[in-house]
């Protein structure tokens, strides 16, 4: 017994040395960076230990540069590097004339090193792999005083109505999103969010004819020269648009979420966020 | 007298067919009988001295042909978003690895050039360069090539940039004497941004000029490092401008890298976001003016920055007008760079803490990126983006298509060494599209048209006919430059996908405009 317990405390020491000596590969790991720059998993996680045992030394964490030694990321060798082909010979053989040694990696190593730094400039490169951060890091209480207060958001929502459950129905990401714009929260992207619209949400129109004849409905389309509608029997009606003929009244739901935009500070968006997460 | 000396002696020296030939004095005139380069012609003011369609007669104008262009090397279908060039009757046009030449009669095709597949992106062409009898076009994988105008024969192809390094190669050449302009385009990967000059006969490089500068040169204190400049970016990916009395090239460059994430580029990140003026000879920089300091949101400065004979304070002056993404207006005098004015373009602008002396948006720490989110207005997309402005000097006014749109921007790479773009903004408002009309001695909006849907960043061109030419949605539409008053529309089949331009052929005045895969001819029928 004494005995296995010196060995497993001599082990863990051993353990902590090894740590202290080889720097954790930090990096971009993520699952969506993995698989969108056809890496396998498995691969990747080996060459970033690897990475962390032979390279990061030098090349940093991140592979994004140390004292003396170039940033991997931004290399134009492995920006160029197919499978290993310009890559592999480099740590196979090092850079004696730079001061790289060389390393003694094994050829599976290496395969595991080349399929990590794929990732990291596919990631680097490729918006569509970004992870978005935590974005509740407001007052709840301070988001709830806004709610009944200045935001007026309680005068056409409630925590026990319309928005009871909301948290549970979205993350804090899509539900900061959306509770700022229902119509236009989508993740990620630039700038042009997909409508996600249900019928409660799209504007309303009215028009009135010359003659004084009147149709309301659901805006189907308009621009300067036709306007079309579904009425409540889900007709579809349009019109030809001629100046101010006939007569075009819109008048969207969600205006007040717009004109909103206006007003608030990113303080209260936060703190709202972190409210509108704790209605489970 | 000049045109068929010019014509003569580029017979006499090319022993080639002359009839295809580009007379490169047309370059500096108001466009007419031709569409020669990007804009029209040097100035960028897309204005048309053409008025055989004007206010009076617009209502009778209707389709002279269209013609739809296919492709099996286009893998998305065939989008024109290039200009097409017109010379000796024939248009020349572009889409990604595709070029056309196209009987402007009818539309029909003469040639198709094609260029091997490749893995480049296929984003866009903004349309080709004529030099004599000579095309150049850039091409996916980051290659400039030459083709024969009159056989859609590829005469020479040279390397502009390291396919790998996800550059992206839309822009179209600009033909200043024989020096062929090129720029480049795409900012995923911090790769430097340049624009540089080749010779038309052989493709070999004349100058090349770094948007961002190395040690020892100026403007470099605007970095914590070389290294961050280096990866600066600042690319080029939309044509200039150009005076040859002043023999000065007007460019606006493009954005700092890392995009979002700003933690690794401290300072002013010159010559990102900045209007360049360059010796077309030479390219050295004369003189710059940074719309955007220290830009995060994305918002190059690459819209069309157009020269406009002007008066200020009732003096003549040279100036340089632009209508920049980032949301405000700028005139600036083109000798120099002085500043003149800066007036913000959309009442949604709050990113900046003011203007300094020199009329620089001032840009506010607490609307960079962050991890939780900050809003911001405008979305990256900008106030206004790359679908070219123009300027009638008949009216004074500057006219540029706008949104009003709202982002949260997110910062992503928290690294302290971030790469690529380091964030993301996500859209959540937009108080929607307008033409704004702006009187360029004051940058006030003399009118606007606010449209009922669809964005309102799109394209225009103006004529002498007192008409102004633009869109919404598929929509083609002919306004009154004076007042904004509509005067004539048609639905297209698609959103127009490049910009209006107009040309006399046989006598007679035409419009064309390209929607996706068709290009749609208009006469008075």
């Amino acid at each position: 017994m004494m005995m296995r317990k010196t060995w497993v405390v001599a082990l863990l020491a051993g353990a902590a040395y090894l740590q202290a000596q080889e720097p954790e590969a930090t990096g971009n790991n993520t699952a969506a960076s993995i698989a969108a720059s056809k890496q396998d998993p498995a691969a990747v996680e080996r060459g970033r230990k690897a990475f962390g045992t032979y390279c990061a030394g030098c090349h940093g964490v991140s592979a994004k540069g140390g004292p003396g030694a170039p940033d991997l990321v931004r290399s134009l060798l492995v920006l160029d590097d197919e499978k290993g082909i310009l890559i592999a010979p480099v740590i196979r053989e090092g850079r004696p004339d730079k001061g790289m040694p060389k390393l003694g990696l094994t050829e599976a190593q290496i395969s595991d090193v080349v399929a990590w730094l794929h990732v990291q400039t596919y990631a680097a490169g490729h918006r569509n792999t970004y992870e978005y951060k935590d974005v509740v890091t407001g007052n709840a209480q301070l988001g709830k005083a806004y709610f009944n207060g200045a935001g007026g958001c309680s005068s056409c929502h409630s925590p026990t109505g319309d928005l009871a459950g909301i948290a549970s129905k979205y993350d804090a990401f899509s539900l900061q999103l959306r509770w700022l714009q229902p119509r236009a929260a989508r993740r990620g992207g630039r700038g042009a969010g997909a409508a996600q619209t249900s019928r409660s949400m799209t504007p309303k129109v009215t028009i009135a004819s010359d003659s004084g004849e009147t149709v309301t409905g659901t805006l189907n389309y308009i621009d300067d020269f036709t306007v079309s509608l579904r009425d409540s029997n889900n007709q579809f009606h349009s019109y030809t648009r001629n100046g101010d003929s006939p007569k075009v009244t819109v008048v969207d739901p969600l205006k007040t979420h717009n004109d909103m935009l206006r007003k608030y500070t990113d303080a209260d968006i936060h703190n709202m966020t972190a409210y509108l997460v704790t209605l489970k | 007298m000049r045109t068929t000396r010019v014509l003569l002696t580029i017979a006499a020296f090319s022993g080639l067919l002359v009839a295809q030939g580009l007379d490169p004095a047309l370059l500096k005139k108001p466009p007419t009988t031709s569409w020669p380069t990007y804009n029209g012609d040097y100035s960028g003011r897309r204005f048309s001295t053409l008025d055989q369609i004007n206010s009076s007669n617009v209502q009778q104008l209707s389709l002279a042909w269209a013609s739809r262009y296919t492709s099996t090397n286009a893998a998305t279908g065939v989008v024109i978003k290039s200009m097409p060039l017109l010379v000796n009757g024939i248009l020349y046009l572009s889409s990604p690895n595709n070029v056309w030449a196209v009987d402007a009669h009818s539309g029909r095709e003469i040639w198709h050039y094609t260029y091997p597949p490749n893995t480049g992106s296929t984003i866009g062409n903004r349309g080709v360069a004529m030099y004599e009898n000579w095309l150049f076009v850039e091409v996916p994988d980051s290659h400039l090539v030459s083709l024969d105008a009159a056989t859609g024969k590829e005469r020479w192809k040279v390397e502009i940039a390291n396919p790998k390094l996800d550059y992206t190669s839309t822009v179209a050449p600009i033909v200043v004497g024989n020096h062929i302009l090129v720029g480049i385009g795409g900012d995923h990967l911090d790769n430097p941004g340049f624009l540089e000059s080749r010779d038309p006969e052989t493709g070999a490089l004349q100058w090349k000029w770094f948007s961002t500068p190395r040690n020892g040169e100026p403007g470099i204190e605007t970095w914590p490092d070389e290294y961050a400049s280096a990866h600066g970016t600042g690319q080029t990916w939309i044509p200039g401008t150009y005076d040859p009395e002043l023999n000065l090239y007007y460019l606006g460059t493009g954005n700092p890298n890392p995009v979002m994430a700003e933690k690794s580029r401290k300072g002013d990140n010159l010559y990102t976001c900045t209007i360049v003026a360059i010796n077309p000879d030479t390219g050295k920089l004369v003189w710059h003016y940074q719309v955007s300091p220290h830009d995060v949101h994305d918002w190059d400065a690459s819209q069309t920055p157009v020269l406009v004979d002007g008066e200020i304070d009732g003096k003549p002056r040279k100036l340089l007008v632009q209508a920049a993404r980032n949301g405000y207006f700028f005139v600036l005098d083109r000798t120099n760079g002085q500043h003149i004015l800066t007036k913000p373009l959309i009442d949604t602008l709050n990113w900046a803490k003011g203007l300094n002396a020199n009329g620089q948006p001032i840009p506010d720490p607490a609307k960079f990126p962050a991890t939780d989110g900050v809003l911001v207005s405008p979305s990256s997309n900008g106030a206004t983006n790359w679908p070219p402005p123009s300027f009638d000097p008949e009216t004074g006014l500057f006219y540029v298509g706008t949104n009003r749109p709202y982002s949260m921007f997110f910062l992503t790479d928290t690294d302290p060494r971030p790469e690529g773009w380091g964030g993301l903004d996500s859209a959540v408002g937009n108080d929607g599209g307008a033409l704004l009309a702006i009187d360029y001695k004051t940058g006030n909006i003399a009118w606007r048209h606010d449209w009922p849907s669809g964005s309102g960043v799109v394209a225009m061109l103006t004529t002498a006919g007192k008409l102004l030419f633009t869109s919404n949605g598929n929509n083609f539409i002919a306004f009154d430059p004076r007042n904004g008053k509509i005067l004539w529309h048609t639905g297209l089949t698609a959103t127009p996908s490049n910009a209006p331009m107009t040309y006399l052929l046989d006598g007679k005045q035409y419009v064309l405009v390209a929607a996706g895969d068709t290009l749609f001819a208009f006469r008075l029928n």
